[in-house]
Formats: structure tokens, C-alpha cells, sequence
């Protein structure tokens, strides 16, 4: 059974939503809705299904950022299974590739393991590693707080000693969680901080460790050399960790994404991704570029700016989030007549802003 | 994943037919496929694309190939010409007010740069029109946003207003427009906080501050590497808040930055800076033609002729070039040559501007740690001045003593030498004009000629700097 019947299954019988769910619901709604317009209007323009049609399905996708290489291959795969199926008309062929868009998104993530593992006894590690200005420092923040919330004891990492208050960014987020920052001053060798705050995570026994660094464009060979040896300094003092490397990457971020994720894996061999700024995006489709060209796991996503919005990933409701308008046609239907009732500012979610 | 410029995805279309001597239909189809995937490919958002797909499309079917050309390079002509119009001509200045102070605001989503480009606005500012500016912090929401400010500030002794975090950023920009009229700061630059142009909160915000503060400019930070999303972001901000102007950041990364065509196009608005570099510095105006060049993946000829030319001191060029023409380039000139390379700037950004070697995976390896070019000078210092003088004289008896003396390992030295002779041959070769031995640096086909073409043309401008600067020379003597 592909993904398309299971998420149907699951998630098509009508039962309330959880609250999880719900923020995936009003976090990919944008995306959501701009996916499943295109797709409508892509249908509503073709009368037979030609090559034209093709064409023009393999630029949606592209717009959808759903990545370059992975366009022309869903485009290709969706052909042949047309063909196989001998479908003509427009209508017919939609439920198809809607369905092999799902199940191919559920392929290419198979055996993908999207939680974050942590050390058995002993400190865990969290290494967070990106491009400036995707969300390190924030993600840190937020995961600390929710950490913290678990009844865990977290430790934070300052490494981003480079740019112009960065450390007094991280400190800020240590206050407003209540967690300790290792932290030492501007300019100063992340290395030695880094390699503080893994002693200090020893010896007072923290549970967790989350290690900040300094944003880096994935082509500057010294800047990526100084990451390696961040993680060399980790690995030293404690060989299972880190437990996780994970690379932060900003959802609105086009092609360079694919570029950024082949870089920072060959230097700190990353074990999952952060999706930032998802809620903004409009589209989603990034997520199944990175499943489908990269293998890398997507572990956390944030889909929006409260603290709660960052969430663990769930491939399936991300799916169902992002498809749902396509797998239910009348569930679409039932929710816009309703939809003016609906405010997504009045849920209660919202509520705990961290300013 | 190595990206594919244009130039190499039309060769590959048209290797078939490399002497024909026009366009046909067909060859258009497959050229205009071929640049809708290289032009998606480099983030151009997909309805820009369609729309400059077709205006292409009807200039390359009536167009005549030049007797000196390819199809596939006439099509390249006519596409670089398009998106260099689409771009904007010439490059466009900063607005300015006709009274003090000129008063600039930087908008624009999380993370694109916005407070590091405010620091880098305002050193521009400061080396190249002696400005006083006043910076405004008026991210509050951002944790320590107003730190990083302040430590900019700091750094280039510009003074920053700041009222903490608990203030309306309205009124701080109010009392920072107070303190600059009594300070007589001819710049003021706002650094607003980031946020999503579908945030109506936050976007009536920056509505109150452009309605209180009337900037000269608006404008818009966008992160290069930004996706299809670009327009809608551009888009977004634009309708609100009438942009004057756009930024473009990290453009030192690998991104070939597409969407500098996208906002370009849905918004008519120029492109006034890019940022290529975490140093204050690294601010550099927006030429549309050099970007244009970037999005097809043609490198950035140009600028590295800009900056060669900025740096290359003439008095010690012409005394190169007097060396080169009786071949006794030594290593003294060795040395002085690092130096100048050193002085461009960074290495690998340099060498990413000449065509093709962008984004060639062959170049990974040849990255360059800037320690190499210290530990080639180290060596370079060990030798005695006769030795530098006469490379020839360096037998292995004296390589020891240099490896032991400058701390390198003997086979560094060794390859050290090597390069010197290459570099040496290669001096004397590009001065006589003759490229015989450098074709494998470009590579073949189409992106290697144009690589020479590119080559040729920095050969022929230094050749004819160097005619004039022999002719002021001989002025000065007769005077």
C-alpha cells in the first residue's frame, strides 16, 4: 500500500485534528493552497493530455520548488504511468498524479528516520550548522525551550563568536529559557568554546548539549575547514557525539539548497535538516527535493515564530498537509465554506509570544 | 550537484551542428528549451522565465548568425543582450536627498542580511563620500538584534540611536530623526527587523515608519540564494511599501542568484548594492551586466578586470612588464605578483570571476588556502638575493637550506620552483600575445573560446594601459 492510501486511511476518516496537526494544517497552508491552485488550474487548462501538458506540469513543479532534478523526474515517471494507465482526459489523469506525487514522496523516504536520537547515558551532542542567516541561533532557542519544557537539562553552546552579536543573541535565548550559555568573548577560537562547554556538559552531567556556530557559505573551503575541526574538538571529548548535525536551511531557499546540503554533509557528515521559515515559504515542494536528491532526513520544521512552532517532522502529516485539498476534494470544499469562521490567530497556540 | 551554465547547455544542444551557418526554427526550439532549464535552474522565478522565454524566442528566429560566430554562441549574444536589458543598463545610485539628511531604510524577511548590510551601507558611506551617518536600531523583536548593532557601530566608529527593546519602533525612529537634525548626520540608515511580507502586523509597521520618516530609499534586503519565492517577497513588500531600491546579499556563495532577474522584472525596481563577503567591505555597487553574466554562468570577466586594474599598481606593472619583455622575471616579481593577487582580495572570488570556473567542479581541488600564498613567500624569503635573481642557480644542496629555513618541507619547495617556472612561462607567453600554452586552463568548446575571447580582451586593455602608461612616461621625461 503506497502512502497515498495509507495517509487516505489515516487521516481521511473524518476524526477530529489534533493540535499537531493542526499547526501543519495552518503552517502549510500557504503552501497548501498555492500547490493545489496550480495543479487545479494546470488541469483546468488542458482538454487532452499532451506533451504541452507535460511541459507545463514539469514548470509547476519547478515553481513549487520541489527541486530541478527531482521536476523531471516525478515529470518522467508520471508519463509512463499515464501511458500504463492509458488515461486521456485530464480529470482521470489528476487522481493519478496526485497519487504517484504522494507515493513518490513516501519512496524516496523510506527507511528515513526522522527523530532525533539521543546518547544513551551520558551528555547528548546537537551540532547546528548552515548558511548565514538561516535560523541557527532562533532554532537553538526554540528547541532549548521546548527541551527544557521535557523536564530536560540543556546546556547551550556559543560557538558563533564571529558575527556582531551573535553571543549576546544566544545568551538572551539562555535567559528567557532559563538554561546556562558557554560563551566566550567575540573573536575568540570557537574551538576553545565549543570545547568548554562539551567538559562542562561532563562533568555536570547535562543531558543536552545544543552547540551554536557561525554562519557559513558552503564554498568558503577555511570557514568549513574551522567546522571540522569544531566537530574533531567534540568527537575528542566525547566519541558518540555529536548525536546529531543538523544543517539549518531556510524553506524560501531555491537550487543553492541542494548545493548547501552536498557541502556541510561532506565536512560534518550531517544527520538531519531543520526546515526554517516554512510557514513563508509558500512552498513545500522543497521537502521533496530533499528527500528525493538528497537522502537526508528532515527532523525538525518551523512553521512559525512561537516557540511551539518548531516541530519534530512527521513525513505523513507534512503529506497530508500539503496534499490534503488534492486526496479529499470534498473535505476542500467543506473546509472553504466554513473557512470565514475559522481565524488561525484566535487558536490558543498562539498564545505563549516570547517577547 | 554542479550547475550547468547556459553556454554549456547550448553546446551540448547544438554540438551537432557547430558550422551551420543560421538559425533554424528547430535549432531555436532546442536552444530555447535548453535556456528555460538553465535560466529555472538558476532560480529565475517560472513566470519571468516564460515572459523573456518569448521575447528571446522572437528575436533569435529573425536574427542572422554573424560570419564569426556559432548558432549556439549568436543565441548566448542575444540572450546575455535581453537579460542584460531586463536588468537595467547601467548601474543606478543610491537617491539622494536634496537637503541633510538622506534618509535610508532597510527592509526585508528573517535572515537576508539586513542588519550586516546596514553596517556595510554605512562604511560604504563613510570611505566614499566622508558621510557622517546615524544608524537607527529599531529591531526590537530579534533577540539582541540591537547589540550587533551597536557592535557594528562600534567597529566603524558610526554612531548608532538606540532605545532598547521596549520602545515602538515608530517612536524610536521619531527621537533618531531628533538626534540627526541636532547632530547634522547627513545619512540616516533604519534598520528595521525582519519579518514576512504576509505579516500585516508587522507590514503596517514599516507603513508607520515610512509615513513618519519620508526615506529618500526603501531598500529591500533579498538573500540571493532566495527560490521561486523571490517574487512573491519582492512582490509583497513592494505593494506595500513602494521599494526604491534592492539589496542583494551572500552573492559570495555559489548561488548563480536568479533571483536578481525575478524581483528585477515583477518589480521594475533597480538593484542598487550586492554584498559578497562577511567584512564591512564587501559591499559592491550592482552592475546588471556582470549579473547577467553570473545567471548564465559566464563568469565575471568584468569585475575581475575592475578590480586588477584598482589594485595593480602601474609603476610596478610597467616594470613587470619591462622584466617579462627581456624574460627575467625573477622571483622578486614572483613575489610581487602574490601580492597584488593577495590584494584583490579573496582568492577564490577572484578566481570564480574568470568564465567557467564559477561553479567547475574541477576547481574544488584547486581552492586555495590563503596560508599557501604566506608559505610560498616564506620560502621565497629564505633564498638569498642572488638565488632570487637566478632561479637557475637553486640546486638541491640549496633547496634544503630554503625548506629548512622557511619551515616548508622540501618537496613544497620543489613544487614552488615548478610553479615559478610555469608562471614565468606563462608571463613571457601572454605578453607576446601567444595563448598556445594555456588552452587546457580554459577548457574546450564554446566556454573555452569564450574563456579566450574574455582573456584576449584583459590582454589587449592591459596592453593598451601599458601604451599609455609608456607614453605619459615619455611625456614626464621630456618635460
Amino acid at each position: 500500500m503506497g502512502l497515498f492510501d495509507r495517509i487516505k486511511q489515516v487521516f481521511g476518516g473524518g476524526k477530529p485534528e489534533t493540535t499537531e496537526e493542526a499547526k501543519y494544517d495552518t503552517g502549510l497552508e500557504k503552501s497548501r493552497t498555492s500547490f493545489a491552485d496550480r495543479l487545479n488550474a494546470l488541469f483546468a487548462n488542458f482538454r487532452t493530455v499532451d506533451e504541452d501538458f507535460f511541459d507545463d506540469l514539469e514548470e509547476m513543479l519547478i515553481e513549487a520548488d520541489v527541486g530541478f532534478a527531482t521536476a523531471e523526474q516525478l515529470t518522467e515517471e508520471l508519463r509512463e504511468e499515464v501511458k500504463l494507465q492509458n488515461a486521456q482526459k485530464p480529470a482521470a489523469v489528476a487522481q493519478t498524479i496526485v497519487q504517484k506525487l504522494v507515493d513518490l514522496y513516501g519512496e524516496a523516504g523510506e527507511g528515513e528516520d526522522n527523530t532525533l536520537h539521543y546518547a544513551a547515558e551520558g551528555p547528548t551532542v546537537f551540532l547546528f550548522v548552515g548558511v548565514n542567516g538561516a535560523g541557527k541561533t532562533t532554532t537553538i532557542g526554540k528547541l532549548a525551550h521546548q527541551l527544557k519544557e521535557q523536564g530536560k537539562s540543556v546546556l547551550l553552546a556559543a560557538g558563533d563568536t564571529f558575527r556582531a552579536g551573535a553571543i549576546e543573541q544566544l545568551q538572551e535565548w539562555g535567559r528567557r529559557d532559563g538554561v546556562p550559555v558557554v560563551a566566550s568573548s567575540a573573536g575568540s577560537d570557537p574551538a576553545s568554546v565549543i570545547f568548554d562547554a562539551v567538559r562542562r556538559a561532563k562533568d555536570e552531567q547535562v543531558d543536552v548539549l545544543l552547540v551554536d556556530t557561525a554562519g557559513r557559505l558552503q564554498n568558503k573551503v577555511n570557514l568549513m575547514n574551522e567546522l571540522d575541526k569544531i566537530r574533531r574538538v567534540i568527537v575528542r571529548e566525547l566519541p558518540d557525539a555529536p548525536q546529531e548535525t543538523l544543517l539549518v536551511l531556510d524553506a524560501t531557499t531555491g537550487q543553492n539548497a541542494l548545493s548547501q546540503a552536498k557541502e556541510f554533509n561532506q565536512t560534518t557528515q550531517v544527520t538531519g535538516i531543520v526546515l526554517t521559515k516554512l510557514d513563508g515559504s509558500g512552498k513545500g515542494g522543497i521537502v521533496l527535493a530533499i528527500r528525493n536528491d538528497l537522502h537526508v532526513p528532515v527532523k525538525l520544521v518551523g512553521l512559525g515564530e512561537q516557540m511551539d512552532d518548531l516541530q519534530a517532522f512527521d513525513p505523513n502529516k507534512f503529506a497530508y498537509g500539503l496534499f490534503k485539498d488534492l486526496i479529499d476534494p470534498d473535505k476542500r470544499r467543506a473546509r472553504e465554506a466554513e473557512k470565514p469562521a475559522v481565524n488561525p490567530k484566535d487558536s490558543p497556540n498562539h498564545q505563549d509570544d516570547p517577547l | 550537484m554542479a550547475f550547468e551554465g547556459l553556454s554549456e547547455r547550448l553546446q551540448k544542444a547544438f554540438s551537432g551542428l557547430r558550422r551551420k551557418g543560421k538559425v533554424s526554427e528547430d535549432d531555436v526550439r532546442t536552444a530555447m528549451r535548453e535556456i528555460r532549464l538553465a535560466l529555472l535552474e538558476a532560480d529565475v522565478n517560472f513566470g519571468v522565465v516564460k515572459d523573456f522565454i518569448k521575447t528571446v524566442r522572437e528575436q533569435a528566429l529573425g536574427a542572422e548568425v554573424l560570419d564569426s560566430l556559432t548558432p549556439a554562441q549568436q543565441i548566448i549574444k542575444i540572450v546575455n543582450d535581453e537579460l542584460t536589458k531586463t536588468m537595467g543598463e547601467a548601474a543606478v545610485p543610491l537617491n539622494k536627498s536634496p537637503h541633510i539628511p538622506t534618509i535610508i531604510m532597510m527592509v526585508g524577511l528573517q535572515g537576508a542580511g539586513k542588519t550586516t548590510t546596514v553596517g556595510k551601507l554605512s562604511n560604504y558611506l563613510k570611505e566614499n563620500e566622508k558621510a557622517r551617518p546615524l544608524l537607527i536600531a529599531a529591531d526590537i523583536y530579534r533577540p539582541a538584534a540591537v547589540d550587533q548593532l551597536k557592535t557594528i557601530g562600534e567597529q566603524l566608529s558610526v554612531p548608532v540611536f538606540d532605545m532598547g527593546v521596549d520602545t515602538d519602533p515608530v517612536e524610536i525612529v521619531r527621537q533618531g530623526l531628533a538626534q540627526a537634525a541636532l547632530q547634522h548626520n547627513d545619512y540616516v540608515i533604519i534598520d528595521t527587523a525582519g519579518r514576512l511580507q504576509i505579516d500585516e502586523k508587522l507590514m503596517t509597521e514599516l507603513a508607520n515608519i515610512k509615513e513618519l520618516a519620508h526615506p529618500d530609499e526603501i531598500l529591500l534586503v533579498v538573500d540571493s540564494m532566495t527560490g521561486q519565492a523571490a517574487t512573491e517577497v519582492a512582490q509583497g513588500f513592494n505593494d506595500r511599501l513602494d521599494i526604491t531600491g534592492v539589496v542583494l546579499t551572500k552573492l559570495d556563495g555559489d548561488t548563480r542568484g536568479g533571483a536578481a532577474l525575478s524581483i528585477r522584472q515583477v518589480t521594475g525596481k533597480p538593484i542598487k548594492f550586492i554584498g559578497q563577503g562577511e567584512k564591512m567591505d564587501a559591499l559592491d555597487v550592482f552592475y546588471p551586466d556582470r549579473m547577467a553574466n553570473r545567471i548564465l554562468g559566464m563568469g565575471d570577466m568584468l569585475t575581475l578586470i575592475d578590480k586588477a586594474q584598482k589594485n595593480y599598481d602601474q609603476k610596478q606593472a610597467a616594470e613587470v612588464a619591462e622584466k617579462m619583455r627581456t624574460n627575467t622575471f625573477d622571483f622578486n616579481d614572483f613575489l610581487d605578483q602574490m601580492d597584488q593577487v593577495a590584494g584583490m582580495g579573496n582568492f577564490e572570488d577572484i578566481i570564480k570571476m574568470i568564465p567557467g570556473m564559477a561553479n567547475n567542479p574541477a576547481l574544488k581541488n584547486f581552492q586555495m588556502n590563503p596560508k599557501d600564498i604566506d608559505h610560498m613567500k616564506a620560502i621565497v624569503y629564505s633564498m638569498t638575493a642572488k638565488e632570487r635573481e637566478d632561479p637557475d642557480l637553486l640546486n638541491p644542496s640549496r633547496r634544503r637550506r630554503i625548506a629548512a629555513g622557511s619551515g616548508r618541507p622540501i618537496v613544497e619547495v620543489n613544487r614552488m620552483i615548478k610553479q615559478f617556472n610555469q608562471s614565468k612561462k606563462m608571463m613571457t607567453q601572454m605578453y607576446k600575445g601567444n595563448f598556445s600554452g594555456m588552452e587546457g586552463m580554459m577548457g574546450n568548446g564554446v566556454q573555452g573560446r569564450l574563456g579566450k575571447m574574455a582573456m584576449n580582451r584583459m590582454v589587449r586593455q592591459s596592453k593598451k594601459n601599458k601604451k599609455k602608461r609608456l607614453k605619459n612616461a615619455r611625456n614626464f621625461k621630456s618635460q
